[in-house]
């Protein structure tokens, strides 16, 4: 443990970027965490004398239509869209990677047919495939995850199998044979660990890629309904203030938004260096 | 003669992220025009440093921090980009250890060539490509017209080899370094390009650096040998001398632990000869192969109609070039492949009739194991020494109790010579002869009595060799394990087996007492085999 800390501090010196979308990661996913108890003001409750009002010292990032604070709105909104974030992508990543694994190891005919089969899933416009499953499974949140969850799957049921391809030949998975595993402990115990790290890169990626969809489902209506403080729904209410100028009702959420996304995709590159072992020494 | 390159106390540090490592500490070497010096050592001796040093194609982060290398007079110890690319490739050129991976995979070789030429010479691409053409032909590629316009992977690696050659030498540089210019390639191909190379430097009057691990190899081509270890030049002399009475103590072990036709298990790392194992009683044999045949797709089999047997306790050798089908019989005999005609008998009981896929659940499992030729690439990267060796216990043994496990594997660790402190590391902060006792001890912890032995030693330094192959034959002595041995060494399989099969295109050629084999070739290939070894002999 030691060792791998020491690792990652050396990783991190040379990586500022890394460290910095690291910091904000742990910033964001203990803002999640405590949402609620920082804010100062209840995120639903309306105070129409309050509304519209521009950024202020009582109201960091102004108020909407209906007088509510919007940096509490957007605070407390972190922790729904992380977690609906967070979610699709293990339930995605759980399957898809242990599938592609096994795909990847069988060979054959199992392999070609889950292989068409992702290919006709990404043939799909994304987007709207997650829109129909949310629009046919009901508007929920739940359906919401499942939603990113499957659209997300091709990526890692194709990566997991790639990367166990290359690698079921190795030395190391015939000596595994050798010493009397079976294949599924062969594909879980030798060949998932070793393809990890790799994968762990396109989960960070994948998270930013989540909140955006989540985010974009919740804009057009689908998922979470109003008045939830969701940061999609955040900025498709403050859109239509825009033309009379009220820019903090989206440039807020949507800034929210955006540092989330950046945060992850940057932490995705830094992670590799950090978790595969090969590289230290 | 006149002095060709002149290097002095040269110095070269490496920043790495443990601070600064110097792998070259004052090294000083000459050579004149036409000679040709040997640089031997084992890895990381600094023998592949001084050869990019002389060239100046240190990364970035290698950096000369003393000494002086003067080129036909010119110091060019800091000398820029301006006055090193004339030189590169036209005055000095170099043959890289791995032809395949230094060649442009996407680039016809003979366009490949004439970048060379057209680097250093205004010439037309028609006049380039009549040059190369006239290359190829000085390197004797066969039907160099066709070869021409060959991508590199159509080549095989002595032909590669031949292409690097003819880029090397077509601006007629007074200088060429080869580093490990035939390692990988089978012995009588090594023998047709070294001497092929020799021929070339000879008659155009190039000096050669050849850097290589094979004391026989230099000591066959080199007027001079320089022997490095850790960055230092311990000695240097002519082959006969440095053979016969080398005065450094790092040479006497070196040349102690090189296989010669003579050379013994024990007298590999200096120990007391031990006799012959006693005969074992006759009884009913071991394995019982017959009639094994496997092809990859169409084409000639792998392998084709091969039949064996093996006693217990027994060791057998397989030798073979590459594409002789050794490894294939291996892989078959562990049933980590099919056969699709023969049959595989071990203790009277067949099992070659059951499929690999399922081999892993079967009673024999345990009984065959395989010990790898790449130690480091056989150890999965996320398992400790003590995991890696514990996990045949856990499987075939059906051990569960984490401490017994660990128990266990450090006995087998301790057996093989591992200290124990090494068994909570991963395989990449080991060494190669580390890696190696790891590889076997986790095949003798299932307590097997037949052990596949695929290569084991074909990515060692000669002395971890020595300390290895006698390793295996005192596990051998002392537990009666029959070996299967599969190598390219005709030396290591003379010394580590009683029986010796010779394979060429996946058929059996010869088979007999390896004394009698090596001594007496009945089959020509055999006899081929054994001339092209590069040999040295102790005059003393």
């Amino acid at each position: 443990m030691n060792a791998t800390l020491r690792h990652a501090a050396w990783v991190l010196r040379g990586n500022p970027v890394t460290l910095a979308a690291g910091l904000g990661v742990l910033a964001l996913a203990l803002v999640a965490l405590l949402g609620p108890s920082l804010v100062a003001y209840d995120p639903i409750a309306s105070n129409v004398p309050q509304a519209l009002q521009p950024p202020s010292a009582a109201h960091w990032f102004g108020t909407d239509q209906l007088g509510r604070d919007v940096f509490s709105r957007v605070v407390v909104a972190t922790r729904l869209d992380l977690a609906i974030a967070a979610s699709a992508v293990t339930l995605s990543f759980a399957v898809g990677a242990v599938g592609g694994a096994f795909c990847g190891y069988a060979g054959g005919r199992l392999d070609r047919w889950v292989g068409r089969f992702v290919d006709v899933l990404m043939a799909f416009p994304l987007f709207v495939l997650a829109m129909a499953l949310v629009a046919a499974l009901g508007n929920r949140v739940e359906n919401i995850i499942y939603a990113t969850a499957i659209i997300n799957l091709p990526f890692y049921v194709r990566f997991a199998r790639a990367e166990v391809n290359v690698r079921r030949n190795q030395g190391w998975v015939e000596a595994a044979r050798c010493a009397g595993n079976s294949h599924a402990s062969v594909v879980l115990r030798f060949l998932l660990p070793n393809v990890l790290p790799a994968m762990a890169v396109q989960v960070s990626l994948n998270l930013g890629w989540a909140i955006l969809n989540a985010a974009g489902l919740s804009f057009l209506g689908l998922g979470v309904r109003p008045p939830t403080p969701e940061w999609g729904i955040l900025v498709a209410e403050g859109a239509r203030f825009i033309t009379t100028g009220k820019w903090w009702l989206v440039v807020c959420p949507g800034g929210a938004l955006m540092f989330a996304v950046l945060c992850f995709n940057l932490l995705g590159d830094g992670l590799r260096d950090i978790l595969d072992p090969r590289l230290r020494t | 003669m006149s002095v060709l390159l002149q290097v002095d106390d040269l110095r070269v540090a490496f920043a790495t992220r443990h601070g600064t490592v110097e792998a070259l500490r004052g090294v000083s070497l000459r050579l004149d025009a036409g000679e040709t010096l040997g640089i031997v050592g084992e890895s990381g001796s600094g023998k592949s440093v001084t050869a990019l040093a002389m060239m100046r194609l240190l990364d970035q982060a290698g950096r000369i921090t003393g000494g002086s290398i003067h080129f036909r007079g010119q110091d060019i110890t800091r000398a820029g980009r301006d006055i090193m690319r004339p030189l590169r490739g036209a005055a000095m050129s170099m043959i890289f250890q791995n032809p395949r991976a230094a060649l442009n995979p996407i680039r016809q070789v003979g366009l490949q060539i004439a970048d060379v030429l057209r680097a250093h010479r205004p010439l037309a691409a028609r006049e380039a490509r009549d040059q190369a053409l006239e290359l190829l032909r000085a390197v004797q590629i066969r039907d160099p017209e066709r070869r021409l316009d060959a991508y590199p992977h159509e080549l095989s690696g002595g032909m590669s080899q031949r292409v690097m050659i003819a880029m090397a030498i077509a601006c007629e540089p007074s200088l060429l370094i080869a580093d490990e210019p035939t390692t990988g390639l089978d012995v009588t191909t090594q023998q047709t390009v070294m001497e092929l190379l020799a021929e070339i430097t000879a008659r155009r009057g190039m000096a050669l650096a050849l850097i290589t691990h094979d004391l026989g190899l230099a000591a066959r081509y080199c007027q001079r040998i320089a022997v490095m270890e850790q960055g230092l030049l311990v000695e240097e002399a002519p082959p006969a001398r440095l053979f016969g009475a080398p005065g450094h103590a790092y040479t006497r072990r070196l040349v102690a632990a090189s296989p010669t036709r003579h050379s013994t298990v024990q007298s590999l790392v200096g120990a007391a000869p031990l006799p012959p194992p006693p005969p074992r009683p006759a009884g009913p044999p071991l394995l019982m192969v017959t009639r094994l045949g496997k092809s990859f797709g169409p084409g000639a089999p792998a392998v084709d109609d091969v039949s064996f047997s093996l006693s217990a306790g027994e060791s057998l050798g397989l030798v073979g070039e590459s594409g002789s089908g050794k490894s294939t019989i291996s892989r078959l005999i562990c049933r980590l492949l099919d056969q699709d005609a023969g049959g595989i008998k071990l203790d009277g009981e067949e099992i070659g009739l059951v499929p690999a896929a399922r081999f892993h659940r079967h009673a024999k499992r345990r009984d065959i194991q395989l010990v790898f030729q790449d130690a480091g690439e056989s150890l999965n990267p996320r398992f400790t020494a003590a995991e890696s060796i514990a996990d045949p216990l856990r499987n075939l043994l059906g051990l569960r109790d984490r401490a017994e496990l660990r128990r266990r594997a450090a006995e087998f660790a301790a057996r093989c010579g591992l200290e124990a402190a090494l068994l909570d590391r991963f395989p990449h902060q080991l060494s190669g002869g580390q890696r190696a006792r790891v590889g076997i001890a986790r095949a003798i912890a299932a307590g097997p009595r037949l052990l596949v032995l695929d290569e084991p030693t074909a990515a060692l330094d000669v002395s971890v060799q020595a300390v290895v192959l006698h390793l295996l034959d005192q596990l051998r002595r002392e537990t009666g394990l029959a070996f299967l041995f599969v190598s390219h060494d005709l030396n290591v399989v003379r010394m580590m087996c009683e029986r010796t099969m010779v394979l060429q295109g996946g058929r059996v050629v010869e088979e007999g007492h390896s004394a009698q084999v090596f001594a007496a070739p009945q089959a020509p290939y055999t006899a081929a085999l054994l001339a092209a070894i590069p040999h040295f002999e102790p005059v003393a």
